[in-house]
């Protein structure tokens, strides 16, 4: 069986992100930039399959400039048994990345698909559900279990109401939820390990795939600083507070 | 008069360049306050995923914890099997279970592994420079394949027993000694302040015998063989410190490290050790400016916040420029040794350097930290004082001082 994973590099989960003075968008200058973290928590789910005894390759992708191989080889000194990166200097948009995952499905012949449910930088949450709309294959997106049985998956998903578990055949699309597992640390013998494994660059035209972006930023806006909270004297001044505002 | 209009093409030219250089798009970035010259930036894409992977092991597992095992005087065993599934035991050997790293790895590893604590460093320098590194150096075969695959997995731990109760700077005054008796060595003397000495598997011993000093493995257990804990630390109380007794100790001929005969043997594991505590304190530094650094801006005094105080502000820059000079001569260091080419009198610059560097801003983080500085909740004390041990063990900052002396002077001072 064979596993892509995506990998895409964002802005560190540690950093705090600033937004550019003009709006124009978001200072990575001389920021730290590492893998989106549910992307690791797909990649440590498909190594967990593959170690549990399913014969499986396992792909790490990244679509991006030449300055994301770093995230892919981390990717591979994690286990990823090979790598592509899909080299484009265009903007990310779901539908896009969405496009070239099944661009890359059918050249590669893949049985699962697992991504993050989003990526922390623009939260799209879009990407996995596209890719099976356009695959035409199930999908079970917030998956914190994965079993995988034969040619089916059974997969617990977090929903508002709480955990609901469907079973879904291959090939098929998963999307993480925090949960589902606590990706492993890079190991020193692996580093040197993953020099020597394969990563493979395409580019984005040779998929077929255009950017053509559908949608438009306009400006980017730092949430509004949070005011101080205020100390009331009393039980009943605070009843009488939340009154006031509506809140009781 | 053929030269002049070349003079002036040439200064023609220099302008030109210094022009298009003012001209050419050099935006104003933000540094990264614990980085000022973007060291990382030097470093190879396998360095930096080794110091990214340290990084967040400290993080996750190590921050956490620490402050409370530092209180309470106990040493973080439980991390050791996973420390050692990282690979950070014995990280520069190759072979023999290990990752087969350079230099500068080893240096990040230690600086990642000292932001969280010199303890742990601690553990990771002696187990790896002062124990796996003379096995693989000066060992027999049969010792490598007995004890390093071992020790890379975290299932025997080592110590470095050097040090003697009556005087660590001089350890040609040795008096711990060795006699042969049959095919075995017998043991007399002490050691003392041997980090891990009572959890250790085995300690490489350095005694006199009627040849020299010469190395010796002696195992946990072996009869007349004593690893008593040191109790009363107010420094690196996340380490176990202990003396080592020997009365009548046994030790066959094949626990003799065969390929190393006189000081040279100890002080050869000492430079690396001493290489790794360059780089470990540039750590302890960070945490102190990262920790000084948020709290000078949330803390309001005199309706203005600390940092905006001249005051305070010039001894956060001069943190950030100590720490960024210490990162600079590492990393040289570190290239040099990578070529083979580091010399001892170099490491003792660093070593002299860094750990001034590191204890200074620790104490001055504190200083800043007001009453909030003196509990475990901010990390300056407990480096301050971790500090005080690194300044002195592995070669007291005056012994590297009259290293540096002796090597621009020749003349020995000791
Ligand atoms: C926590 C801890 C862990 C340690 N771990 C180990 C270990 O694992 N293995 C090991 O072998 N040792 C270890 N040591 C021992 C350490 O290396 C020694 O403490 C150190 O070398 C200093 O020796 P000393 O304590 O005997 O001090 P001394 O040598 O007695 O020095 C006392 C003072 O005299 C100064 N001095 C010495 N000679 C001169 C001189 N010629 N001119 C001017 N001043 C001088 C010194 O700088 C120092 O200030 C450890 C120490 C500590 C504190």
């Amino acid at each position: 069986m064979k596993i892509l994973v995506g990998i895409k590099r964002v802005v560190d989960f540690s950093v705090r992100v600033q937004v550019k003075k003009d709006g124009s968008g978001v200072n990575t200058d001389g920021v730290k930039l590492g893998i989106n973290p549910f992307d690791e928590i797909a990649l440590e789910e498909a190594l967990r399959i593959r170690e549990r005894g399913t014969q499986a390759e396992v792909v790490a992708v990244s679509i991006g400039p030449a300055e994301v191989q770093p995230q892919l080889r981390t990717a591979l000194a994690m286990g990823a048994d090979r790598a592509i990166l899909v080299e484009t200097g265009e903007v990310l948009q779901p539908l896009m990345v969405a496009r070239v995952f099944h661009e890359l499905v059918k050249r590669e012949n893949a049985d699962l698909v697992i991504l993050g449910k989003q990526a922390i930088d623009d939260d799209s949450n879009q990407t996995g559900q596209m890719l099976a709309a356009l695959w035409d294959r199930p999908q079970a997106t917030f998956a914190s279990k994965v079993e995988l049985k034969d040619k089916t998956l059974m997969v617990t998903r977090e929903v508002d109401a709480g955990l609901e578990t469907i079973e879904i055949d291959l090939p098929a699309v998963i999307t993480t939820d925090l949960r589902l597992n606590t990706p492993r640390f890079v190991k020193m013998p692996d580093i040197m390990k993953a020099r020597s494994k394969p990563l493979q660059v395409l580019k984005l035209e040779e998929l077929g795939v255009t950017a053509a972006p559908k949608l438009e930023v306009t400006s980017y806006a730092p949430p509004p600083q949070r005011v101080g909270g205020k100390k009331v004297e009393d039980v009943t001044a605070l009843v009488a507070t939340l009154r006031q505002r509506g809140i009781l | 008069m053929r030269t002049r209009p070349q003079i002036s093409q040439n200064i023609a030219s220099i302008a030109r360049v210094r022009v298009g250089a003012r001209g050419a798009e050099n935006p104003v970035k933000s540094l990264n306050s614990l980085d000022l010259y973007d060291v990382r930036g030097l470093l190879t894409e396998d360095e930096q995923m080794v110091q990214d992977s340290v990084a967040r092991f400290v993080d996750g597992k190590v921050l956490p914890i620490i402050g409370e095992c530092f209180e309470q005087a106990r040493f973080p065993k439980e991390l050791i099997p996973e420390i050692a599934s990282l690979g950070l035991l014995g990280s520069s050997i190759q072979g023999y279970g290990c990752a087969g790293l350079n230099g500068v790895a080893y240096g990040l590893i230690c600086q990642e592994l000292e932001r969280g604590d010199s303890g742990l460093r601690s553990l990771v320098s002696v187990q790896s420079s002062l124990v796996m590194y003379p096995i693989f150096t000066y060992g027999s075969e049969e010792q490598k394949q007995r004890w390093l695959p071992a020790m890379a997995r975290g299932d025997a731990i080592g110590c470095f027993g050097l040090t003697e109760p009556h005087g660590g700077s001089d350890p040609s005054n040795m008096k711990t000694v060795a006699k042969k008796k049959g095919s075995d060595w017998v043991l007399n003397g002490a050691k003392m302040w041997i980090t891990n000495g009572s959890i250790a598997d085995v300690a490489v011993v350095w005694a006199n015998t009627d040849d020299g000093v010469h190395g010796f493995l002696v195992e946990q257990g072996m009869q007349g063989f004593d690893t008593p804990e040191v109790h009363h630390k107010m420094s690196l109380r996340a380490s176990v410190t202990s003396a080592l007794y020997f009365d009548n100790v046994h030790v066959p001929e094949a626990n003799v490290l065969p390929k190393v005969k006189g000081l040279k043997g100890p002080l050869s594991c000492l430079t690396q050790a001493r290489y790794g505590i360059s780089w470990g304190v540039i750590g302890a530094a960070q945490a102190c400016l990262k920790d000084v650094l948020g709290y000078t801006q949330t803390r309001e005094l005199f309706n203005r916040p600390l940092n905006h105080n001249q005051a305070v502000q010039l001894r956060l820059a001069e943190m950030a420029r100590q720490i960024t000079l210490a990162q600079l001569l590492s990393l040289r260091l570190g290239r040099l040794k990578d070529q083979g080419e580091m010399q001892p009198a170099q490491v003792s610059l660093a070593k002299w350097n860094n750990v001034r560097m590191a204890i200074n801003i620790a104490r001055d983080a504190r200083d800043l930290l007001g009453g909030a500085g003196i509990t475990t909740e901010f990390c300056p004390i407990r480096h301050a004082l971790n500090l005080e041990s690194v300044i002195t063990y592995e070669g007291t900052e005056t012994v590297h001082q009259l290293v540096i002396g002796k090597e621009i002077t020749g003349v020995d001072a000791f």
